[in-house]
């Protein structure tokens, strides 16, 4: 036997005969001879722990990690030690979804602990057990628009939210018959004029920005919400949670919801995944916040203990009354970045921010020395940027990465007239001699 | 053991702190220079913590939980199976987890090798053409696999197909995830014996049903034996079927999906596939399709021409689910899971839960009501005990069992029955461990009849005990800080 598969023949005989059967096949005997699969699968056979080794240490070999100089919603941000050991405790990621609090006090407690952190980044009154990614958080997040203003179903995004998160919010729209319109960039940032001018057409229930947005850029937001509320609509606020350690948080921007990615909270780059989504509203929007939410209580002895509540909302409760499909969270990640501001704390997230600005507004100043960078657009931003080169974008990344490189993302493919344009960032992680480096082998390029 | 039950923010004072960051040595690019109006003046509201402190205290409130390395998780529908540690080891290799989504093909062809082989395998597995891995669960999963069935109908210009029928036994997740799909929801009954009535059926199937969504085996893990029947009713109608993979374990080595005419379907790589639960996630939610329907998966698609692989974005695609290509730590997990066993024994997975499930139900159908007799598949339902007149309900039977070291199984689902238990013990538990746990269901049912009030106060011996969720759901403290300003009501 296979050493996941504790029967030995002797209990599976023993088995079989409780049951009233003479084999195993009979177990299948209802299911019609012609789907019955009557061969193996044409699958590789088994391979013992040694062999599963060599394999992916094989596969491995064929990658080739790079110093990050890039982000666009991935950010290569330092990882402290202590997390990756905690969530190898099998408590913790052996265990199924809370719902027999009694013995799921650690998921719900940490749960608890991680609205409360997300909240106090946000600056929201309510936070959900965390989403998929921070993409379809966005989506959701549009859902709730589109709920709590009941006939209207129109949504504006603006043109500098990251492309990625843009599409899947237009796949959710599509499908479930919610129109989104784009608000138009101007100089790197949403054109508030437009904004205003789409708002006025009316049957707007959302409007979806970002910060920092796409290309970095910390965006002034001054006067959204008055214009966005007077509408009877909602500000929904996409934002880098590393960042909102130091940048104006979405509440104080007046925003109804916020949303994003938990990634640049130290969280591995994983060729993109899991991560880890998260949304927060107000309190007055909170029944119409999706997925699970964990509150506290108290049990029949009257100790403190947490729950999941509000279930009401849920569809295992309302089916196809629910307003959102949502069943799981992305609860281990969501462990994983409050294990993470637990330990970086108010000031450590301040020192990662400082350190990432100083590193990225360095680079671009070096950029711009060798006369072959602009900074795309004049604005303020943190750990990334646009620059336009005179280079050939394509050469210059071919020649960074044979060098162990990953410089800045290409823009061409994302926006029109941004060809020569490329997306850099730093993070602490980029120490001062990997800019140098990074610089040299640029010049390198230019001769 | 000293309870514990201190929350992180009741460790924090001012000046402590976890971290280690490197000395800034260029100070003299200081953020500061943002302009003000940028900037927060809010506090955090984060705890200052060293990080002694965070490693007790994340290790104190694991000893609070119960997962699959301590006990049995006898859970219907959720295929609580080990999970491998070799998963966990290779999941991490920093050869694949320091690769950034978005760079060149070239630098992550072995990576791109795992997703492509990966989805290979599932479709062999499946029966069907091609797989997408972006989804990051199965209800996500499920609203992916319905947008390709919306799709499928759109680009034929046959717009008026917008419903979706679903068993009135189905996860819950399946009319969830055809509303978010902007689809209606027409329910069909079931049988007395609980699978779909397909004299029920055929009166639906017109010209406006977009497909019918089902599981086979179903909630109750019960094989629709009419699957080939209703597959040809519905395509005749020119419907499409969805598979719910949820119970795609007792299937592995039987039969596949897409030869029972399955178009579409998802597959929880956390349940069939051994990747850890998490806690509630991450988890993988890969969804298959027929040949006719491939260019419709989401993107990005991945694809191979020669020994080359990379992603590209197709026309025809429902467009993007995801913000980059989905979970794909939870598919390192879930192609090591597949190699390991190899072809020889995932055939014995699903003859193995299957035999499991039933020796289960055979050894207590005398304790407890058994609506569905007969063979059943990896899981099973009973309709509360045999003999009710002491009160004692199902929730109480879970609750008890927390008490014996169990986890409690699936209570009240399917809806069918109102004393619903769903059990499932998956291939990984032992005679022994599968005999313990008969024995204690036997001795609550007959604790249930000589002292029930001890079953009906239930659990004793857990961490806390029966908690107040009215209180919680009517004053929602959802926030430490909330905790802080609460004032128990008098």
């Amino acid at each position: 036997m296979h050493n996941y598969f504790p029967q030995t023949d002797a209990d599976i005989s023993t088995m079989l005969q409780r049951v009233g059967i003479g084999s195993m096949d009979e177990l299948f005997a209802e299911i019609p001879e012609s789907v019955r699969l009557r061969k193996d699968y044409d699958l590789p056979s088994s391979l013992s722990e040694t062999e599963i080794r060599e394999f992916f240490a094989a596969l491995g070999d064929k990658n080739k990690p790079l110093t990050c100089f890039a982000g666009a919603g991935a950010y290569d941000h330092y990882a402290p030690a202590v997390i990756a050991q905690i969530l190898l405790r099998s408590e913790f990621y052996t265990s199924y979804t809370p719902y027999q609090p009694e013995i799921g006090q650690g998921t719900l407690q940490y749960i608890f602990e991680f609205q409360s952190m997300i909240s106090g980044m946000t600056g929201m009154e309510c936070t959900n057990a965390s989403m998929y990614d921070g993409a379809t958080a966005t989506a959701e997040a549009m859902f709730m628009a589109v709920a709590q203003a009941k006939k209207k179903n129109k949504v504006l995004i603006s043109a500098t939210v990251h492309p990625n998160v843009r599409a899947v919010v237009d796949t959710y729209a599509l499908f479930k018959g919610i129109e989104v319109a784009e608000i138009a960039e101007k100089n790197g940032v949403t054109d508030k004029a437009d904004m205003e001018a789409q708002l006025a057409i009316g049957d707007v229930t959302g409007v979806i920005v970002s910060t920092p947005n796409f290309y970095g850029i910390l965006e002034d937001y001054s006067g959204y919400s008055e214009a966005i509320h007077a509408c009877k609509a909602l500000l929904i606020m996409h934002a880098d949670p590393s960042a909102l350690a130091v940048v104006k948080s979405p509440a104080e921007w007046g925003a109804d919801i916020a949303c994003g990615d938990g990634q640049p909270l130290g969280m591995p780059l994983n060729f993109g995944g899991p991560y880890v989504g998260y949304l927060s509203t107000t309190k007055d929007l909170v029944r119409k916040l999706p997925g699970r939410i964990v509150g506290a209580t108290h049990d029949v002895d009257g100790k403190r203990a947490f729950v999941l509540t509000l279930q009401a909302r849920e569809q295992h409760i309302r089916r196809e009354k629910a307003n959102s499909n949502i069943c799981s969270n992305q609860s281990l990640m969501a462990l994983y970045v409050t294990i993470y501001m637990a330990l970086m704390g108010p000031e450590g997230l301040k020192k990662v921010n400082e350190l990432s600005y100083s590193g990225a507004h360095y680079l671009l100043d070096e950029l711009v020395a060798t006369g072959a960078f602009t900074p795309a657009f004049d604005q303020p931003f943190l750990k990334e940027f646009a620059v336009r080169t005179t280079l050939d974008v394509q050469k210059l990344q071919s020649k960074l990465v044979e060098k162990g490189m990953l410089g800045g993302i290409a823009l061409g493919s994302y926006k029109k007239g941004m060809e020569d344009c490329l997306l850099f960032c730093v993070t602490e992680k980029r120490s001062k001699a990997q800019i140098d480096q990074l610089i040299t082998i640029i010049k390198e390029e230019m001769l | 053991m000293k309870q514990y039950d201190k929350l992180i923010f009741e460790h924090s004072k001012k000046g402590r702190t976890g971290y280690s960051l490197p000395e800034n040595k260029l100070p003299e690019y200081s953020f500061k220079a943002i302009p003000v109006a940028l900037q927060r003046s809010l506090e955090t509201g984060l705890p200052e913590v060293s990080e002694p402190e965070v490693v007790r205290h994340y290790t104190n409130i694991s000893n609070r939980n119960f997962g699959l390395d301590t006990g049995f998780y006898p859970l219907g529908s959720c295929t609580m199976k080990y999970n491998p540690k070799i998963n966990e080891e290779i999941a991490a290799l920093p050869a694949f987890s320091s690769l950034h989504p978005l760079q060149p093909a070239e630098t992550a062809q072995g990576a791109l090798e795992v997703y492509y082989n990966l989805s290979q395998s599932l479709a062999e597995i499946a029966g069907l053409a091609a797989f997408t891995l972006n989804p990051f669960a199965g209800a996500h999963g499920e609203l992916a696999g319905l947008m390709i069935m919306k799709q499928y109908h759109m680009k034929r210009g046959d717009l008026k197909r917008t419903k979706v029928i679903v068993p009135n036994t189905a996860h819950g997740t399946n009319p969830a995830s055809a509303m978010v799909c902007g689809m209606d929801v027409v329910e069909v009954q079931s049988t007395p014996e609980g699978t779909i009535d397909v004299e029920a059926l055929k009166p639906l199937l017109d010209e406006t049903i977009a497909g019918i969504m089902m599981t086979n085996p179903n909630t109750l893990g019960i094989f629709e034996t009419e699957i080939l029947e209703i597959a040809g009713l519905v395509h005749a109608a020119g419907g499409l079927l969805y598979y719910d993979g949820a119970n795609l374990n007792p299937l592995l080595g039987q039969c596949r999906p897409g030869d029972m005419g399955f178009d579409i379907m998802h597959i929880n790589l956390h349940k069939t596939f051994s990747t850890p639960h998490g806690g509630g996630g991450p988890g993988s939610g890969p969804v298959g399709v027929a040949q006719r329907l491939v260019e419709y998966l989401p993107n990005p698609q991945i694809k191979k021409e020669g020994d080359r692989y990379f992603f590209v974005d197709g026309k025809d695609a429902i467009g993007s689910v995801s913000g980059f290509a989905g979970n794909f730590g939870v598919m390192m997990r879930a192609y090591t899971y597949i190699l390991s066993l190899g072809k020889e024994n995932l055939r014995q997975v699903g003859e193995l839960a299957t035999l499991s499930a039933n020796y289960i139900k055979e050894s207590l159908k005398e304790y407890y009501e058994l609506p569905i007799k007969g063979i059943c598949k990896h899981e099973f339902v009973f309709d509360g005990l045999a003999d009710k007149s002491t009160g004692v309900t199902t929730l109480d039977i879970a609750k008890r069992l927390l008490d014996h070291g169990y986890h409690a199984p699936t209570i009240y689902f399917p809806m069918l029955f109102h004393q619903s238990i769903m059990i499932e013990p998956t291939e990984t538990e032992s005679l022994e461990t599968i005999d313990e746990f008969i024995a204690v269901m036997k001795k609550i049912a007959i604790e249930a009849i000589e002292d029930p009030q001890t079953v009906k106060t239930a659990p004793h011996t857990t961490p806390v005990r029966r908690l107040d969720e009215t209180t919680a759901a009517r004053k929602p403290i959802l926030r430490y800080v909330d905790l802080l300003n609460d004032t128990p009501e008098s």
